[in-house]
């Protein structure tokens, strides 16, 4: 029986990287989301909500639901779970809104 | 094959949008008979949610490890490469409108996640729409909480990341992707102490001959049923988790049984230690871009609604097809069925051909006519019952964007007179937040119809997708015929 997905599908990934969450270093596989990376490190929550200050992370993981939102490289209100993780990026959890981008 | 063409997108026969099995067989059959073909999607891989895989960085020597009927897929990315269909990868579609000629434009941003502020305009003779579903949610208390995870969620970030929410994952809610999701997170390492369905699934008995002429679904239920077996999960019917303990994230579920309408059983539920839930209560056809253009919709079996097609997946607006999901949720081959008779649909009516493969049309017929048959009785078995309002207490975050409870939303039924989603939206700003409601949309109408049995609206989101100011500001520049875009602000 496979111990992680990794092992389930042959994984043979180009080597791993490293980008910061809240200032601390997070493993990396290429190819991984900033969202699959942050669960790859047990990590679930990068995000506070604008009414309560309550924690959010990823839930659709695709694209619909909007509760991954985080701050990437300075730039608010990306979604995690289909932003790539790029070598050296910067995540920081987002308070509250970050809506300025946003039209709709 | 092209992927991410930056350039001028220019005109086609047909632009197909969304790269799943709908849209990929669509496309590939569309091309393989002559027509020019554009294919967008927003992903940068084809294949839709079901055949979602890892980035080749990942190097997945066995991918369809994860996987139903991958060689389904194999075969229709190998006749999309073979092709010279437009894939046009990371184009999240917001708008389609129909120009004065009676062409279509389609409208999209670019960008992994539709950021880049590309504006991209694609026009074509024919539209297919191969928009897929997202997950139907149902909140309970604690729901918010970090560590709940949609079901299909979980899937998907399985299949593309290669990621775990947690090492001990209960897998809640209701319908045949419960069983899927949980077999796929035991076989890549994770303890799954229960599968809890809200329903039973005596209603599956009562339709004997659709389930003996669609043996492959039977099949595929037990194929995961043995792997759970294999994996010593234990499946609780008639049962659901109707709160989540943790501060910070989740630590336990209480699962509590359910009678004939979901209403929880008295007394006390039973609780099981978990570092994660992967919850979903069925699929919802992703149809706002056809609703905007006044597609007529039909109530599904389970008060979904999805688009109304004629025999040959045109919707009531004249050249503009749907396949797959966005019609009702089937599954991968009738999305796959549906997409090829699309495409030899829309071949005839471009080319005349009246006639050629009128034999393999009226099989393809025959085999989706089959396949929604089954659909429906698994959508009627799946139906969210009434009682479930009775899981959530006043304080259940009922819209997770605006964080609009259940107490008001209830407030403005009792008090305030509100009878329909609209004006629970207008009174609380529930569904009004960045999902515009895909979360919270089926929730809202039951609680607004007071019977826990409301239909969802109609909702004629005004994009299908965010899009910038700028962005939209830019789209004035672009309105000249048969300019593709790229004139960034
Ligand atoms: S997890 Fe839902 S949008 Fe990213």
């Amino acid at each position: 029986m496979a111990r992680t997905p990794a092992d389930l599908v042959g994984a043979q990934p180009d080597p791993p990287f490293e980008i910061t969450f809240d200032g601390r270093p997070v493993v990396v596989l290429p190819g991984q989301t900033v969202a699959a990376a942050l669960w790859g490190a047990g990590i679930l929550a990068w995000r506070t909500t604008r009414g309560g200050g309550r924690p959010r992370g990823a839930f659709c993981g695709i694209g619909q639901c909007f509760d991954c939102l985080a701050t990437v490289n300075g730039v608010p209100g990306r979604r995690a779970c289909l932003v790539p993780a790029q070598p050296g990026d910067v995540i920081t959890t987002q308070e509250g809104h970050g809506h300025d981008r946003l039209g709709a | 094959m092209t992927d991410s063409v930056p350039e001028p997108t220019g005109s086609y026969d047909l632009a197909v949008i969304g790269a799943g099995s709908a849209g990929l067989a669509g496309a590939v059959t569309a091309c393989e008979l002559g027509l020019s073909v554009a294919l967008l999607d927003s992903s940068p891989q084809p294949g839709g949610q079901f055949y979602r895989h890892p980035a080749p960085a990942l190097g997945a020597v066995r991918p369809e490890a994860l996987h139903h009927d991958w060689s389904a897929f194999s075969d229709l990315r190998r006749r999309l490469s073979a092709s010279d269909i437009a894939h046009l990868t990371g184009h999240h579609v917001w708008s389609v409108a129909r120009e004065a000629d009676g062409s279509w434009s389609v409208h999209a941003v670019t960008g992994a996640d539709g950021t880049a502020e590309r504006p991209v305009r694609v026009r074509a003779r024919a539209l297919l729409l191969a928009t897929g579903a997202y997950e139907r949610q149902l909140p309970f208390p604690g729901w918010t909480l970090p560590g709940v995870v949609g079901a299909g969620g979980a899937q998907a970030m399985l299949k593309s990341g290669l990621v775990l929410p947690g090492r001990r994952v209960v897998v809640a809610g209701s319908g045949p992707l419960l069983l899927a999701v949980a077999s796929s997170l035991a076989a890549a390492g994770a303890r799954v102490p229960a599968v809890v369905e809200a329903s039973g699934y005596a209603r599956y008995a009562r339709r004997p001959r659709v389930l003996l002429t669609n043996p492959r679904k039977a099949a595929e239920a037990l194929v995961h049923s043995a792997a759970l077996l294999r994996h010593r999960v234990r499946v609780r019917l008639r049962s659901a988790v109707t709160e989540v303990h943790g501060t910070d994230r989740v630590e336990a579920v209480t699962v509590t049984r359910l009678d004939r309408d979901w209403r929880p059983a008295r007394g006390a539920g039973r609780r099981i230690d978990c570092d994660a839930l992967a919850v979903g209560h069925g699929l919802v056809p992703q149809i706002e871009l056809a609703t905007s253009l006044g597609c007529a919709t039909r109530v599904l079996p389970d008060r979904t609604l999805g688009l109304a097609l004629d025999d040959l997946q045109e919707t009531s607006v004249r050249g503009l097809w749907a396949a797959g999901e966005a019609g009702g949720v089937g599954g991968a081959e009738l999305a796959r069925t549906e997409g090829e008779l699309a495409g030899r649909a829309v071949a005839a009516r471009l080319r005349g051909g009246r006639g050629a493969g009128a034999g393999r049309t009226a099989g393809l017929r025959r085999r989706r006519d089959r396949m929604r048959a089954f659909a429906d009785v698994m959508a009627a078995a799946h139906a969210p019952g009434p009682g479930w309002t009775a899981w959530l207490d006043d304080t259940t975050d009922v819209c997770r964007c605006e964080e609009v409870t259940a107490g008001r939303v209830r407030e403005a039924v009792a008090d305030l007179g509100a009878r329909d989603a609209r004006t629970v939206k207008l009174l609380t700003r529930a569904g009004m937040g960045w999902c515009q409601g895909r979360m919270c949309g089926t929730a809202v109408a039951c609680l607004a119809a007071r019977d826990g049995r409301g239909e969802p609206p109609a909702e004629r989101r005004p994009f299908a997708v965010p899009v910038s100011l700028a962005t939209l500001a830019a789209l004035d520049e672009t309105t000249a015929p048969g300019t593709a875009q790229n004139n960034a602000p």
